[in-house]
């Protein structure tokens, strides 16, 4: 290191390095910043300044119903929603929904990608219905599931539980829920995974079907390993997405027996209770909780961020 | 038709780095010239310059005596075929080679006729309706040809235009591509990194490496009279053998022995003030099985013995590979080649030597076999910079 | 694939075939109920069967008479194509900087726009409630405009820059040798090449901006602004003791037909855009 040191302090630089970056480049750094300038001044306008003013918030007491009573109070809203049995079991459903309705969706978007890869039959076919529940309105999907769960009326609750009301018993509710989420976005992770399954070589598995390795094998032993980075991805997107869901309870329980998602919660508050401190802090709670699972899934399993430096190298 | 002039051109980048450095060359009407070296020698920047899609940092740019710095690669009145064929997916054959002559508002009738002619000339005349993307790779580079062709430009630059063809596809293309260009005599700048090419091609050659010209002139002179080590390493296939020999008192100690020296080397070698540590080098083709020469052969040149490590029989000839024990020949030339061929064999045991002998050689694997070679052929290198001590200019 | 396929089994393609039927079956079933929902009588409305036992086209009617679902759909429409028009035109300037230019705060633009698609949109609806009220956008359709083009862009940005590295940026020089200006060169070359990747992201972001919920109820509170989504939770029926569900299913099917007529006839370019922009492949 010390030579290397030594060797640039020897060299003179030549002029033109020290040179500011000639005229062609300036004039390109200068359109790449007016190009992204509109796009990211609309970002940090509806993004980064509502998050600063949301900690700011946060720390206030606040409500619309008493704007007199406003005051700093702190971090007294943290205390109390985090000392708060509702905002709790919030979190334990959105925590139960996401990991369940993933862990589902991996499964089944894995199945439904190797379909769409490999299918002999069909595949336009098969691709095009596939996108339906991913294109459909979340709240009309939504609606579809709560009309056949209903008790008497609905095809599904008369089949499976005829003489039940499932949606306002706690459990089957959230399996409800579960179902109506896994349906709508399993497509869509098969989507991902397929463009993970494009990226593994027909000689790459011909290969090891060479080397004695059953179809199982295959998949667990080759394609997995070589998807990694896709299934990471896919998980990622999902696993936030998951966590921030709304429609499906707002639609299907509006979050009553304890079905409510944080983001009902904070919905509650704001629009039902005008609470602003409190829907603030509760706004907070939840970015760093999104925060955190996108940290893990980027540091602890390396999933590279799409769009990132090693995508432009290809 | 024209002549272009490239007066101490030189390439720096923003951040310094020194691309091409003080070219000159001067092209003649209709010549066809290439340049050839490894990668990031600087031979597609200095293309790039000509056509206008780089700027030039300093020295001056001429077409017919015009300075031209400043123009824009479309008044430049320059054709380009690209290593990729640039074809435009969107537009059928008959428009992309069309394209030049609408930008340049050429009248219908004469659009048509022109692109036909130039389809007719190029075997494209029943794909002149299809999309490039249901063409074949020789199909598409033709296209490309055409789309330089049809508006008889003043020059072709061509960027590695074949190097994307199969081996067979690209011989046959570089027997067209030589005729298209004999037939309409236009002059010609042809990048490429294939030395074959270059020596198969063109009416002169420019070697370059790391933005330096090393050498210009013709196929036969840069094969006969390399400059110095890295133009004796870079032309020639299989490479020149290269072996470090020591020079005392008129005589050559090489790993294949001693070798005495002709009057014509001596006499170079004294006028180049040559140190006594250098490297010799000897083509493939000046061996020969010496049990095929008659006693007078024989005696107007060294000989060794060695076994036989791999023999490969072309039909024509064999090429037989031995090991010669010793110090491998060491010079930032030689490792830059070897990079560039991609060759790691790093032999601890010695030099590789490859050899052609003729047909009827008896030379088997893994047995001995005496070999004769051309003393008088041989070339000598300052193994410090590289030059050609047996350089007879 | 097609080696594969040439030498498969009728048995395999049998195979194949019955589990592609489970798979439409699995899209398609909570679809169709909601379209034969739509199409029930009043009377038949609850016999949970999945067939409509009488047909009707009185639910259309009933929404298409009331106001509040009309003004929803036109909200909803010009809400979606304004977002959507506005989103791609600045995603598009973005992403042909990020693909094709080199400029200091690139890789901060990428991060940043990244960390936006997966903001979880709640953590926004608090302070933007209070901001809109404040600058009087609440309840109106820039109010809604603005966050859908803000979550939008990301998508856009992503899906347009990878279509854009796709390009062949050589033709660009090849149009200039042909003696194109840079301006022929964008026009002729470059635009038509782009085109597709434009108008797929296009689709996605209108698909996003038509399926927006929690906005639409958190920052509207009158039939001036809400969208479909939203006013179908405030569906009650023409009168109080009605029950919504034949109108509610009718309105849900209106705003799903935009969604199949896309995936039907562009199904290929949004599995393309979905795929582009979130797997480098």
């Amino acid at each position: 290191m010390s030579q290397t040191a030594e060797r640039t302090a020897d060299t003179p630089v030549s002029p033109p390095a020290k040179k500011a970056v000639s005229e062609g480049k300036k004039a390109e750094r200068k359109l790449g910043l007016w190009l992204c300038a509109p796009a990211a001044l609309v970002m940090i306008a509806v993004t980064g300044y509502p998050i600063i003013y949301s900690i700011w918030l946060s720390l206030q007491r606040y409500d619309l119903r008493f704007p007199d009573q406003q005051k700093f109070v702190g971090l007294e809203n943290y205390v109390t929603v985090l000392s708060n049995s509702y905002w709790w079991t919030a979190f334990g459903v959105t925590a139960m929904i996401t990991v369940i309705s993933v862990a589902i969706e991996l499964v089944l978007g894995m199945g439904l990608a190797l379909v769409m890869h490999r299918t002999l039959v069909m595949r336009g076919l098969v691709r095009t219905v596939a996108l339906i529940p991913y294109g459909i309105v979340t709240v009309v999907a939504a609606f579809s599931w709560r009309y056949a769960w209903t008790q008497d009326t609905g095809y599904l609750a008369q089949l499976f539980a005829p003489d039940s009301a499932l949606l306002t018993q706690r459990v089957p509710a959230l399996a409800i829920i579960i179902l109506a989420e896994v349906w709508k976005t399993v497509p869509f992770m098969a989507l991902l995974l397929m463009a993970g399954l494009a990226l593994v070589p027909d000689d790459l598995l011909k290969a090891a079907s060479m080397d004695g390795a059953s179809a199982w094998q295959r998949f667990t032993k080759v394609m997995v390993p070589v998807m990694k980075p896709a299934i990471l991805v896919a998980l990622l997107f999902r696993t936030l997405d998951a966590f921030r869901i709304f429609d499906n309870i707002f639609v299907l329980t509006s979050g009553a027996q304890e079905t409510g998602s944080v983001s009902m919660q904070t919905y509650n508050n704001l629009i039902k209770g005008l609470n602003l401190g409190i829907g603030s802090t509760m706004s907070v709670l939840i970015f760093i909780a999104v925060a955190v699972i996108a940290f893990i899934f980027i540091k602890v399993f390396g999933t590279s961020a799409p769009g990132s430096d090693d995508g432009r190298k290809r | 038709m024209a002549e272009i002039v490239l007066d101490k051109v030189t390439k720096r980048y923003p951040d310094g780095a020194l691309a091409v450095s003080d070219v000159d060359i001067t092209i003649g009407d209709g010549e066809f010239i290439i340049l050839v070296g490894p990668s990031g020698c600087g031979k597609s920047t200095t293309l790039n310059m000509i056509a206008g899609l780089e700027d030039i940092t300093e020295g001056e740019l001429r077409i017919d005596g015009k300075r031209v710095n400043e123009r824009a690669p479309k008044d430049r009145d320059i054709a380009m075929v690209f290593q990729s064929y640039a074809l435009y997916p969107h537009m059928s054959v008959r428009e992309n080679m069309a394209f030049p002559l609408r930008l340049a508002h050429v009248d219908n009738a004469t659009v048509t006729k022109k692109v036909e002619e130039a389809a007719r000339i190029l075997d494209l005349t029943q794909h002149l309706d299809r999309k490039p993307g249901n063409l074949s790779g020789g199909q598409r580079q033709r296209v490309a040809m055409g789309r330089a062709i049809v508006r008889s430009p003043k020059a072709f630059l061509m960027d590695e235009p074949l190097s994307n063809l199969d081996a067979k596809l690209r011989v046959q293309m570089r027997t067209s591509v030589a005729k298209l260009q004999r037939r309409l005599g236009t002059t010609t700048v042809y990048v490429t990194h294939d030395q074959t090419e270059a020596m198969t091609l063109g009416d002169r050659v420019v070697v370059m490496r790391g933005g330096l010209v090393q050498q210009v002139g013709s196929p036969q002179a840069l094969y006969e009279q390399p400059t110095n080590l890295f133009v004796a390493g870079f032309i020639g296939s299989p490479s020149m053998n290269f072996l470090p020999a020591t020079l005392a008192d008129g005589q050559l100690q090489t790993p294949l022995g001693p070798v005495p020296l002709s009057d014509r080397i001596r006499r170079l070698v004294e006028a180049a003030n040559a140190p006594s540590e250098v490297i010799v080098g000897l083509r493939p083709e000046h061996f020969e099985d010496a049990a095929l020469l008659d006693e007078g052969e024989r005696g107007r040149g060294g000989r060794f013995t060695a076994t036989v490590d791999v023999l490969e029989s072309m039909g024509s000839d064999k090429y037989a590979y031995f090991t010669v024990e010793g110090e491998t020949a060491t010079s930032a030339e030689l490792d830059e080649l070897a990079a560039e061929s991609g060759s790691t064999e790093m032999t601890d045991d010695g030099s590789q030597i490859v050899t052609r002998l003729s047909a009827a050689s008896g030379a088997r694997e893994g047995a001995e076999l005496e070999v004769w070679f051309d003393e008088d052929k041989l070339l000598l290198f300052d193994p410090s910079d590289g030059r050609n001590l047996t350089y007879a200019g | 694939m097609a080696v594969i396929g040439a030498t498969a089994s009728s048995g395999a393609k049998t195979r194949w075939a019955l589990i592609d039927i489970v798979v439409v079956i699995y899209a398609l079933v909570p679809v169709l109920w909601i379209v034969s929902l739509s199409f029930k009588t009043k009377e038949t409305l609850t016999d949970g069967n999945f067939i409509p036992r009488s047909w009707t086209l009185q639910n259309y009617r009933d929404i298409f008479n009331t106001s509040e679902f009309l003004r929803a759909l036109l909200n909803s429409i010009g809400i979606a194509l304004i977002a959507t028009v506005i989103a791609v035109v600045l995603g598009t300037m973005a992403a042909y900087a990020i693909a094709r230019l080199d400029f200091p705060g690139k890789q901060l633009l990428v991060g940043a726009s990244l960390l936006i698609a997966m903001f979880p949109q709640v953590s926004l609806v608090t302070p933007l409630f209070e901001m809109e009220r404040t600058l009087g956008l609440f309840d109106t359709w820039p109010g809604l405009i603005l966050p859908y083009i803000t979550f939008a862009l990301p998508l856009a940005i992503y899906t347009l820059s990878a279509f854009f590295r796709e390009i062949p940026w050589e033709l660009e020089k090849a149009a200039k040798m042909d003696g194109a200006t840079p301006a022929q060169a964008f026009r002729r070359v470059i635009a038509p090449l782009a085109a597709p990747g434009v108008f797929t992201t296009a689709i996605l972001v209108f698909i996003f901006c038509w399926n927006d919920f929690l906005f639409a109820i958190s920052l509207t509170s009158t039939t001036s602004s809400r969208t479909v989504p939203a006013a179908l939770s405030f569906f009650t029926g023409s009168s109080q003791f009605e029950d919504p569900t034949g109108t509610i299913s009718a309105a849900a099917v209106v705003i799903t037909i935009p969604i199949i007529l896309f995936v039907l006839f562009f199904q290929r370019r949004i599995v393309a855009g979905l795929t582009s922009g979130a797997v480098k492949g």
